[in-house]
């Protein structure tokens, strides 16, 4: 999974190597990429490599400058500034059938007038390629359409329309593949086997794949590594896990999943832990999770990763222990447990219970203490809204 | 099935429900059908009263006795000859008609396209007012404004003087009485007939289709013809006919703009029925005129293959 990209040394690196250097890198790259419409900045001096083979995701709400880049790259929109380099060729301002770059259209973008088979021949035909019935054949049997091949793409089910889209992309044998919400038109079950399908093909054929998506479950199923982008920068990038894990913003923390973030200030910065006032209670968060450099700061925790036990009782130790919650709500799910609990300070944080059986279900009103492990505590930037995010997150 | 993460078996996928759209059961029922003949009632009584009888005189006329008058009355007698006498004698404006029919029919599609292509695709806020724009000609009088192109077009106007310094034209030169103005009028005349349908199937275009052809390596010349000019074919079948049509029975734009020389059939038609008062032959005439039009549309329409288009 993180055979790719060295995240730490990337992009949201201030010092990182902004031009030149181009030739030695065979993957697609980014550099101050800038876009604006009139007075609003849709993508805003964008670092980003992808390296090649790689499925990559850039992940965001509507209107984060996601779909803007991806047209940057696919030539449909010519960038303000910047330069987008592929296979060490700079292709900033090369026309879009020039690049070798494919897109899948979120609505697909099939041409009614043509059958399945010209439609996935089409850009073989522009470039007068040879071969093309059996490379045609080949690429309907890869997406299990040979019996579809000439039938009009309005006779075809969604799913299908979306497979002859992604067919006719990947004929051309694209430096990279761009998909824009592809899943996005289809239904949910339908959305969860194409996700596997499309992986399975790209895992097939060994190609790029940047795909643009607003739903976080979509781009940590799918790519090996996620960009996540708002207001037209990257947030923060590098495997789903490590994303999910270690998010370093508000924004991250709260549209990759769900977080508990909780006034803070810092006391005493060592090399491996940082001690921090968390209302009242001493709490440690390793260093390394800690980004920010004032000393006031959200303490983060995943609900999963919170532990509820009745007071007094000893919890999984070592760990930070807060006491004095009330369970304000209790939703049981089946898998898990979802509490809410009020705490001293006012603030109701959430607990994901595993039901294991090795915990008794606690009710409405009763007080209880929650815990967890150090090592799972983040702490980010005080100044960041606390809010960020959780808004724009799709499902969940 | 697929939330149990990655257990989902990809056998699901070729299987994916494939049921054809669009292939609804009828609708049961015959009180559907009942109320369903009802409202075409008034339709084709109208239909009735105002084209076919009228077309049943029009058939009837074209067979009376070329010898009858107003004042002696006409005699039916299958008087075939009728025809045969019409297009010998006058084949030439009927073939003019459909000569001139049709050049302004291609210089109302070039013209045409161009414009409500940048209607539809670059006018951005100014594509109301220009379609506006385009039906404004319709509130003047279709006659004012053909006499007004005499106006413009008259010998010592400012068209046909700039052509004579740019020796385009002979010093005596005109374009007045000549095919040049009759066609020219025509095409200005019928050219909003062309324009609105033309526009309304360009509109339609998914401009994501033109970006994918461009993604697909078509440079966009290439996509033009392999995808916004198959796409609103529709548009062309259905503005060349609205054009054509009436352009070929069209004859104010003959009569005001042209001499006897570039008389087209309508023309004659009104003269035989309003001058002379040959009905017999000038119905005959009519019927000629409509069969040769309604055989080229059909032949038309097999050849633009536009059926499972539309």
């Amino acid at each position: 999974m993180s055979q790719v990209a060295d995240t730490s040394a990337t992009p949201l690196d201030p010092g990182a190597p902004a031009r030149g250097d181009h030739t030695a890198y065979d993957g697609l790259r980014l550099r101050a990429l800038t876009k604006s419409f009139g007075g609003f900045t849709a993508v805003r001096s964008l670092d980003l490599d992808v390296p090649r083979g790689s499925f990559f995701a850039l992940l965001g709400p509507s209107g984060c400058g996601k779909t803007t880049t991806l047209r940057m790259v696919a030539g449909l929109e010519t960038p303000t500034s910047g330069t987008i380099t592929l296979a060490g060729q700079d292709i900033t301002y090369a026309k879009p059938y020039r690049r070798p770059v494919n897109t899948v259209f979120q609505s697909y973008a099939l041409f009614p007038h043509l059958d399945i088979f010209e439609n996935v021949a089409f850009g073989l035909r522009r470039r007068r390629q040879k071969d093309v019935d059996r490379r045609v054949q080949e690429m309907l049997e890869l997406v299990e359409l040979t019996s579809q091949a000439r039938k009009r793409p309005a006779q075809l089910s969604g799913g299908q329309q979306q497979r002859v889209a992604l067919a006719r992309a990947l004929i051309n044998n694209p430096e990279v593949l761009l998909l824009d919400e592809p899943l996005g038109a289809l239904d949910l079950k339908l959305r969860r086997s194409m996700q596997i399908e499309v992986k399975r093909i790209q895992v097939e054929v060994g190609r790029t794949f940047v795909h643009v998506t607003h739903d976080q479950e979509e781009a940590m199923t799918m790519a090996d590594t996620v960009a996540v982008m708002n207001g037209g920068v990257i947030e923060q990038m590098g495997a789903p896990a490590e994303l999910y894990e270690n998010p370093r913003s508000t924004f991250v923390a709260n549209f990759l999943g769900q977080s508990n973030l909780v006034e803070g200030r810092v006391l005493r910065r060592a090399a491996d832990v940082t001690t921090v006032d968390m209302q009242g209670i001493e709490v440690s968060v390793p260093t390394a999770r800690v980004h920010t450099d004032s000393d006031a700061g959200w303490v983060g925790i995943r609900p999963e990763k919170v532990l509820v036990g009745p007071p007094g009782e000893e919890l999984d130790a070592p760990g930070n222990t807060i006491p004095g919650g009330v369970v304000s709500d209790v939703s049981f799910v089946g898998v898990s447990t979802q509490y809410l609990v009020r705490m001293p300070w006012g603030q109701e944080l959430q607990v994901f219970s595993q039901n294991t059986g090795r915990t008794r279900l606690f009710t409405q009103g009763e007080p209880v203490e929650l815990s967890w492990r150090p090592e799972y505590a983040f702490l980010l930037d005080r100044g960041q809204d606390v809010a960020a995010g959780s808004a724009e997150r799709a499902g969940a | 099935m697929t939330s149990t993460a990655g257990v989902a078996p990809p056998v699901d996928v070729p299987g994916l429900p494939a049921e054809p759209p669009g292939e609804l059961p009828p609708p049961t029922g015959r009180r559907r059908g009942g109320i369903g003949y009802l409202l075409l009632l008034p339709g084709l009584l109208w239909l009735a009263l105002f084209f076919v009888v009228p077309f049943y005189s029009l058939v009837a006329t074209s067979l009376y006795d070329p010898a009858g008058s107003d004042f002696r009355g006409y005699e039916m007698t299958w008087a075939v000859g009728n025809y045969v006498d019409a297009l010998q004698e006058y084949w030439r404006p009927l073939l003019r008609s459909l000569w001139y029919g049709g050049l302004a029919t291609v210089f109302c599609l070039v013209l045409g396209y161009v414009l409500a292509y940048a209607i539809a695709f670059k006018a951005g806020r100014w594509k109301n007012l220009m379609l506006v724009l385009v039906v404004a000609p319709f509130f003047t009088s279709f006659l004012v404004r053909t006499l007004s192109w005499k106006l413009i077009l008259a010998d010592d106007g400012w068209v046909v003087n700039t052509l004579q310094v740019l020796q385009v034209l002979g010093d005596d030169g005109r374009l007045l009485a000549t095919p040049v103005a009759v066609v020219a009028g025509l095409t200005y005349n019928f050219l909003p007939f062309m324009v609105l349908p033309l526009y309304a199937s360009l509109e339609k275009i998914d401009p994501r289709l033109v970006e994918a052809s461009s993604d697909l390596y078509a440079h966009p010349a290439v996509g033009f013809f392999k995808v916004t000019w198959p796409l609103s074919l529709p548009g062309v079948v259905s503005g060349t006919l609205l054009t054509f049509i009436p352009a070929a029975g069209d004859y104010i734009n003959a009569e005001l703009l042209g001499s006897p020389n570039q008389r087209m059939v309508g023309g004659v038609i009104q003269s035989l029925f309003t001058d002379a008062n040959d009905y017999p032959a000038a119905a005959a005439l009519s019927m000629v005129l409509m069969v040769l039009i309604v055989v080229m549309v059909l032949v038309y329409v097999r050849r633009a293959g536009t059926e499972e288009l539309l």
